[in-house]
This record gives structure tokens, C-alpha cells and sequence, in this order.
């Protein structure tokens, strides 16, 4: 084993696992997040649940948290290992020809998503753990829908929101299919998955970018 | 044709090198990358100034000696073909080509246009082999049954030249490609099982000694390849090596 977390391929299904482990991450909080369109009491009920329940907020949050920091680390770890690993850069390198935008800008789009993260967990994270752990509230499992709601507001957010997820959908385009490769698996299943993370990277970021745009348009007025 | 060319100059392996710009009259399409350069070669040396240092061997495709970046792409702009067989026919009057060495820290330049590209000699050196008794009593390959969509695999991963285009193309400068063959071709055979644990490891192992970068499936390697070396050898080689580490 200690080959193997030594190597260049361990480094790769690190990458591999945990941006898996954050596609799915991603389609259960679409799964949430839609439901604020589509039903605000269940988008309550659920967002308490998660909010609340020691096993998501102790095991669940800090293994996601993990999962975030360890891939964009690795990211970073291997961009840099990477341009030292070409030395002197070419005078014309015509990268187009032979490999498309989103492969070869992953820590482009990956980053751009980080940035984002940091504005969402400002956004939500950070005003969950004021509301329990700081300020001390009481209990409240009506309030999710109309923060979340509000939090759209702003046209600046909501754009933020949208060009972000925009990169995320690149980044995911060639990520999901590239984990499979990483793992392993280059054979019949192969066209298959690679139509699924074409679906999956339009569709999620999609769904989340109407989210974003219904909560803008739709504002809450008493 | 008339053409600019715009080469890189390195006197040898620790001075800095640069681009120096040549105008070379009266080539015609039929002639191929390399006799272009024979003829600015030819030019260079009845005016006294240093030719164009660059490598080439079997000038027929086969033997992996030549390399170039042209224009921004190993080989230059065709599809499975390597800089010899690449044919003028394929640019235009009046074009600027660049052409530069293949680019990594694990192929330093040695003179103009060389590289040193013997780290793939030690990737194969460290596990690309089978012990097989070559005294006089050699078992004939033919008589172990092979399932043919093996032996194809084997037969077409063995077809990589080792010229080095897939670390050239590769933005990370990888060389995944070529020593995921080198497993490859004897992954797929019963010959090859006996080091196959050994075999990979050691291999991924030098790899990463020579300072080649991480793969991140760009797949530029793929296209790039003038064999067609398929990915599938990558992901063939990754499940080699997650077995062998587990095996330890």
C-alpha cells in the first residue's frame, strides 16, 4: 500500500473519490434545494432535519467539508506539480487541437467554484452556525424557505449565483467522466457514463441556476 | 512554396536557447517535414553557419526517433503520422511554422531540436519485460492459447514507438501513455503475469522518478499519438497498479 499513497496515481484517485463523493453531495442538495420551488413547507422540514440532526451535523457536514478541502487542495497540488512538471513552456501551444476548454482548465473552473463556496457558506453556513451556536436562537423549522428566498434578493448575488454554476457545470463535464477513467474504467459501460456526465452536467447546474432565478423573480412580500 | 521558419537554437543541453528566424525558398509538397529541413540544413552549411540539430532514423513512421513541435502540436498538424510523414503538401505559401523541442523537464534538450527522451528507456529498464529463457529452448509464444481480443490489445499497445508526443501534447507534460502500454502490452498475455505486480509498480514508480506529470484525462495524448495508443491502456494500467498495491 505505501506505493500506492506515495505515487502520481494515488494522487489521481484521490481527485477521483472525492469529486465523486461531491457529485453526490451535489444531486441530494439539488434534491433539497428544489423543493423550496416546488414545495416550501418540505424545502422547511427537510433543511430542519438537516440542520438539527447530530448525525448530519457532526459526522455527514464535517466528512463533506473534508471531502471540499481535500479535493481542492489535490487540485492545487497537482496544477502546481503539473507546470513543473513541463519545465520551459512552449512558444505556440496549440492545446485546442487535441483536447477540449473544460479538460484543460479544471483549476480555472475550480476555482471560480471555490471562490463561490466561499460566498455560499458566508451565505448559509455561516449564518446557521451564528443563528444556533452564537446568537443562540430557539428552534424555528419555518424560517428556511423565507431566508433562503431572501438571500436572492440582491441582482448581484443572483448573478454571482448563476455564473458560478456556469463553471460548475464545465468543471463536472469533464470531471465526472474523468473520475471513472481514473478508477479504472475504460470499457463498454464507457459511452454510457460519459452520456450520463454530459445529462448530469447540464441538468444539475441548470436546475440550480432556475432556482436561483425563481427566488429572484419570485420574492417574498408581506 | 516560401516559408518562415522559426526554430529553436540551443547550443547544448546548459545554455539558453532562443528562436531564430530562417526564410526557406523553393519547397515543394511532396517533400516531407524533415527533407525541408535537410534542405535549410544544406543552405545553413554552404553559407558556414551552424545547421539545425534534430533527430531522425528510419524516416518511414516506425522507429520513433523523430519529434518537433510544429506549430503547437507534436508531429505537427496530421493524425497518426510522425514528423517524417509529415509532408509538406500540408502547409501553405507564405506560412510561419515554430517549431520548437518537445517540452518537458524529463526530456531536457540536448542540442537545438534533441531531447534526451532516455527517461523512457529506464520507465522500460524498471519492469518492462518478461522473463523468458532465450537459451536455445525458447517456448514458441504461439503455442499458449490467446484469446484474440488479447492478443489485439497486446499487439496494439505494443505498437507505441516511445517518441514521446504523448508528454508533448500532455499540458501536465504526463507519460502516462507511453508506460501504460509498456504495462499493457504484457498485461494482456499469461507471459506477462509473473512480474505483473512487480512489473507496474516499478514502472509507475520510475515514472514519477523522472519527473513526468500527473494525468488528468485530457485525452490530448490520445489524439496526438501517431500509433493510436488508446486511454484504455491508462485505465488498464490504473487497475494494474490498484491490484498490485493492495497485493502489496
Amino acid at each position: 500500500m505505501s506505493g500506492l499513497i506515495k505515487s502520481s496515481l494515488a494522487r489521481k484517485v484521490v481527485m477521483a473519490l472525492s469529486g465523486l463523493f461531491l457529485v453526490v453531495f451535489l444531486t441530494q442538495h439539488f434534491v433539497i434545494n428544489f423543493t423550496s420551488v416546488i414545495a416550501p413547507e418540505t424545502f422547511n422540514e427537510w433543511s430542519h432535519f438537516m440542520g438539527y440532526n447530530p448525525l448530519v451535523q457532526f459526522v455527514l457536514q464535517p466528512i463533506l467539508i473534508g471531502g471540499v478541502v481535500i479535493h481542492f487542495i489535490m487540485g492545487f497540488v497537482l496544477e502546481i506539480q503539473n507546470k513543473k512538471a513541463r519545465g520551459i513552456g512552449y512558444a505556440k501551444y496549440n492545446g485546442g487541437a487535441n483536447a477540449p476548454w473544460t479538460s484543460r482548465n479544471m483549476i480555472i473552473t475550480g476555482a471560480v467554484v471555490l471562490a463561490f463556496l466561499g460566498l455560499h457558506f458566508y451565505d448559509f453556513w455561516v449564518h446557521e452556525m451564528d443563528y444556533k451556536y452564537v446568537s443562540g436562537l430557539a428552534e424555528d423549522p419555518t424560517r428556511y424557505h423565507e431566508e433562503t428566498v431572501e438571500k436572492f434578493a440582491p441582482f448581484w448575488r443572483t448573478v454571482i449565483y448563476v455564473i458560478s454554476f456556469v463553471l460548475l457545470s464545465m468543471h463536472l463535464w469533464h470531471g465526472f467522466n474523468s473520475s471513472f477513467q481514473t478508477m479504472g474504467v475504460n470499457n463498454k459501460y464507457s459511452p454510457a457514463i460519459k452520456t450520463i456526465t454530459k445529462l448530469f452536467s447540464v441538468i444539475i447546474p441548470l436546475g440550480f441556476i432556475f432556482i436561483a432565478l425563481y427566488h429572484h423573480l419570485n420574492p417574498i412580500t408581506h | 512554396m516560401k516559408l518562415f521558419l522559426k526554430i529553436w537554437r540551443q547550443a547544448n543541453a546548459n545554455s539558453k536557447g532562443k528562436f531564430t528566424e530562417y526564410t526557406l525558398d523553393g519547397i515543394e509538397g511532396d517533400m516531407s517535414f524533415l527533407e525541408m529541413l535537410d534542405i535549410l540544413n544544406e543552405d545553413l552549411i554552404a553559407k558556414s553557419e551552424e545547421p539545425v540539430e534534430f533527430d531522425h532514423d528510419c524516416r518511414e513512421g516506425i522507429c520513433g526517433m523523430c519529434s518537433l513541435q510544429i506549430n503547437g502540436e507534436p508531429h505537427g498538424p496530421d493524425r497518426g503520422v510522425t514528423t517524417c510523414q509529415l509532408h509538406m503538401r500540408r502547409f501553405s505559401d507564405g506560412d510561419t511554422i515554430v517549431i520548437e523541442p518537445f517540452r518537458a523537464k524529463a526530456f531536457p534538450v540536448i542540442k537545438d531540436l534533441i531531447v534526451d527522451r532516455s527517461a523512457f528507456d529506464r520507465i522500460q529498464q524498471a519492469g518492462g519485460y518478461v522473463s523468458v529463457n532465450t537459451s536455445g529452448n525458447t517456448i514458441d509464444a504461439n503455442a499458449i492459447p490467446i484469446e484474440k481480443e488479447n492478443a489485439d490489445n497486446a499487439f496494439n499497445a505494443a505498437a507505441c514507438i516511445g517518441c514521446g508526443a504523448c508528454v508533448a501534447a500532455c499540458k501536465n507534460a504526463s507519460a502516462m501513455l507511453f508506460t501504460s502500454a509498456k504495462v499493457s502490452q504484457y498485461a494482456l498475455l499469461p507471459q506477462g503475469q509473473v512480474e505483473a505486480t512487480d512489473r507496474v509498480m516499478s514502472m509507475v514508480k520510475q515514472m514519477d522518478l523522472e519527473g513526468f506529470g500527473n494525468c488528468t484525462n485530457t485525452g490530448a495524448c490520445e489524439v496526438e499519438c501517431p500509433k493510436g495508443i488508446s486511454l484504455e491502456n491508462i485505465a488498464r494500467m490504473n487497475r494494474e497498479y490498484y491490484a498490485a498495491s493492495i497485493k502489496g
